[in-house]
């Protein structure tokens, strides 16, 4: 029990260490508050399931330096977007444009959705007329009648 | 039968979609580069720190920049490629741009694996590459008389890429 409690000590004490690791020194917390804003919503080009705030490649880093000093000479964040989306394309945003190639993108989903609901009212309206103009004849309903009987203990 | 064509259909459908998806390349972002002038800068050579390069220099000629460094493992397997086709005359100019390296790192690289390149640009802190849009070294773009970008590779050059791409469109670049 006792080298149980020094292991959770441990796991805990070791914990946050390894989360501050990678906290940048920052001079100026507002840029450093908008850097993160920006980057959070930019893909890593690397490794491309991370965002720009979050990777610990080169390039992230560079990219970050790069945000960083545009951000100082005063651009906005939409510009700095642009910084990155004239060099490195619009993959790099992760929400992306709405424009006309990617209105597929956009309205897909809801396309789709409408379409499937269409379908599935289409279905159960089929499904009630089938079922009140085709009663069951005598020998189904005996047939059925058994069937519940038998159940019964 | 027609209750079995529609479910059929769509499968077909969903795994023609998902054959294609599978099959490209995700690290091959198409740039927003290609079609637009190359970005101008002024940077010392590797070669030569008293000397500088700017693509400027290189208007009137359709040429290659080839983006390496020495720590890029791919840049080995490119490199016999680029080092191969130079020596056949087959290839425009190339410049090269030393990408994120260290001078003597660099230097060392060329001379031990040979140097095809006119010249190289010394990159040293990203930031051309930055304005290049490059993510994954190797990278090459073929430069019109212009200036203007035509073609991009992005990882290495192979010896299809260049016979199948890049020496047609130089032979109608040149025309």
């Amino acid at each position: 029990m006792k080298s149980f409690f020094a292991l959770l000590t441990a796991a805990l004490l070791t914990f946050p260490v390894h989360a501050n690791e990678a906290a940048p020194l920052a001079d100026d917390p507002a840029v450093e508050q908008r850097l993160v804003n920006i980057a959070e919503e930019l893909r890593c080009l690397v490794c491309q399931n991370e965002s720009l705030a979050g990777s610990q490649a080169d390039l992230a880093k560079d990219l970050r330096r790069e945000v960083r000093g545009l951000i100082k000479s005063g651009k906005s964040d939409a510009e700095v977007k642009d910084f990155l989306v004239s060099r490195y394309g619009d993959f790099v945003l992760y929400r992306p444009q709405v424009k006309p190639t990617t209105y597929a993108l956009w309205a897909g989903p809801f396309i789709l959705l409408i379409v499937a609901v269409a379908a599935l009212i289409n279905f159960l309206r089929r499904r009630s007329r089938q079922s009140a103009e085709t009663p069951l004849s005598d020998a189904e309903r005996q047939r059925a009648e058994n069937l519940l009987k038998e159940n019964q203990p | 039968m027609n209750r079995f064509l529609l479910p059929l259909g769509i499968f077909v459908v969903l795994v023609a979609l998902l054959a294609v998806g599978l099959n490209l390349n995700p690290r091959e972002v198409p740039s927003p580069l290609v079609g637009k002038p190359a970005p101008d800068f002024t940077v010392p050579q590797l070669n030569a720190v008293d000397k500088t390069f700017s693509p400027k220099e290189m208007l009137g000629k359709v040429w290659l920049f080839n983006v390496w460094a020495s720590w890029c493992v791919s840049c080995r397997e490119e490199h016999p490629v680029i080092v191969e086709y130079a020596k056949a005359g087959k290839l425009p100019v190339v410049v090269g741009l030393n990408y994120k390296d260290k001078r003597e790192d660099g230097l060392r690289w060329i001379s031990r694996f040979g140097d095809p390149y006119l010249l190289s640009a010394f990159d040293a802190d990203g930031r051309i590459g930055i304005d290049y849009g490059v993510y994954g070294v190797p990278e090459t773009y073929l430069i019109d008389k212009a200036g203007v970008i035509r073609f991009k590779q992005i990882g290495p050059i192979t010896p299809e890429v260049l016979e199948k791409k890049i020496l047609p469109l130089v032979q109608e670049l040149n025309k």
